[in-house]
């Protein structure tokens, strides 16, 4: 494996790579996020406690999910950074980190305009949304602290660290509502035993949970490859990929 | 379909505001990331545009320098 590995974490070959994924990602999140937030929005039927308010759902958890996802798969690059100081890997924390603030802030945007009528308020200072609200800081942290230096390698190490040490903050998140006494709900999906929801909301939930994490990956692809061509433009195959013949081969 | 008509549909039993509200902020953000990835990639497009220029630049200063030192070089011999 490792073998088959290793070419990539060159630059142009994790490009091509990435680029023959591309289309693939972008068309399935388009398709899935689409199917599902229509469904949702406009044929699932309404709560019976939260009438149509409910419906911030199908966008609420998964932006959630995968702002933690994002982060997990942040602190995994940050380890791979650290330990084998592979360029790649370097340039995926830049991808990375803007999509999963993002997703974050769609979360905690969501979730507060999804509060207020159900719970009266837009905010709360309690276990779940401080966390989250850790989480999008600790987003923000790291991206200023990779374009913090001017060589990007130091950047990414020390961008790096912090996302590793701020992974401790992911299962505070995910446990927050069994921990402490918490305004938000308990989870809808448990992985053991049957959701509390019918099937006509967990389908279209389900749907959009899969269209996001296709939507994530084509951002995160999306934002990666251009990290690799700013980062290799002194190199004629990147300055091809951009339209710009090298055409006398300095 | 949960609703029978247009107006229902906005109004969403009176949580309209809060619904379309949370779905239009989720598609600006999404929209604003999307567009930013598409503006890097123009800036990187130009910036590889000048790029070529200097190099072409440098390269002819190169050939001129050294088309020179050749008329030179026949003139003495």
């Amino acid at each position: 494996m490792w073998k088959w590995l290793h070419p990539y974490a060159k630059g142009e070959a994790a490009y091509r790579l990435l680029g023959h994924w591309q289309p693939w990602l972008s068309g399935l999140a388009l398709i899935l996020v689409s199917v599902g937030v229509i469904w949702g929005l406009l044929y699932a039927p309404a709560d019976y406690q939260q009438g149509d308010s409910y419906r911030i759902i199908f966008i609420h958890v998964p932006s959630a999910m995968f702002a933690m996802g994002a982060y997990t798969g942040l602190a995994i690059t940050a380890f791979i950074v650290l330990v084998w100081q592979i360029r790649t890997a370097e340039w995926a924390i830049a991808a990375i980190a803007p999509v999963g603030a993002v997703l974050t802030f769609i979360s905690l945007f969501t979730g507060a305009v999804w509060g207020k009528p159900m719970w009266g308020t837009w905010w709360e200072w309690d276990a779940r949304l401080t966390s989250q609200l850790i989480l999008f800081f600790l987003y923000v942290g790291v991206l200023a602290l990779y374009y913090a230096f001017n060589d990007s390698r130091t950047g990414a190490k020390a961008a790096s660290i912090l996302a590793l040490v701020g992974v401790i903050n992911v299962p505070i998140i995910h446990f927050s509502v069994y921990w402490w006494n918490s305004l938000h709900q308990g989870a809808t999906i448990t992985r053991f035993g049957d959701t509390l929801m019918p099937s006509s909301m967990k389908m279209p939930l389900y749907i959009s949970i899969l269209g996001f994490m296709f939507l994530t990956a084509a951002l995160i692809v999306y934002r990666l490859r251009n990290e690799i061509l700013k980062q290799e433009l002194h190199r004629p195959w990147a300055m091809a990929q951009l339209g710009v013949e090298n055409d006398h081969g300095v | 379909m949960a609703f029978d008509s247009w107006q229902e549909l906005i109004w969403m039993g009176g949580y309209g505001w809060y619904v379309w509200l949370a779905y239009g902020m989720t598609f600006l953000a999404i929209a604003l990331l999307t567009i930013h990835g598409l503006l890097t990639r123009k800036k990187l497009r130009q910036l590889a545009v000048k790029k070529q220029q200097q190099q072409q630049r440098i390269a002819r200063r190169k050939q001129q320098e050294r088309n020179r030192s050749k008329l030179a070089d026949d003139s003495t011999s």
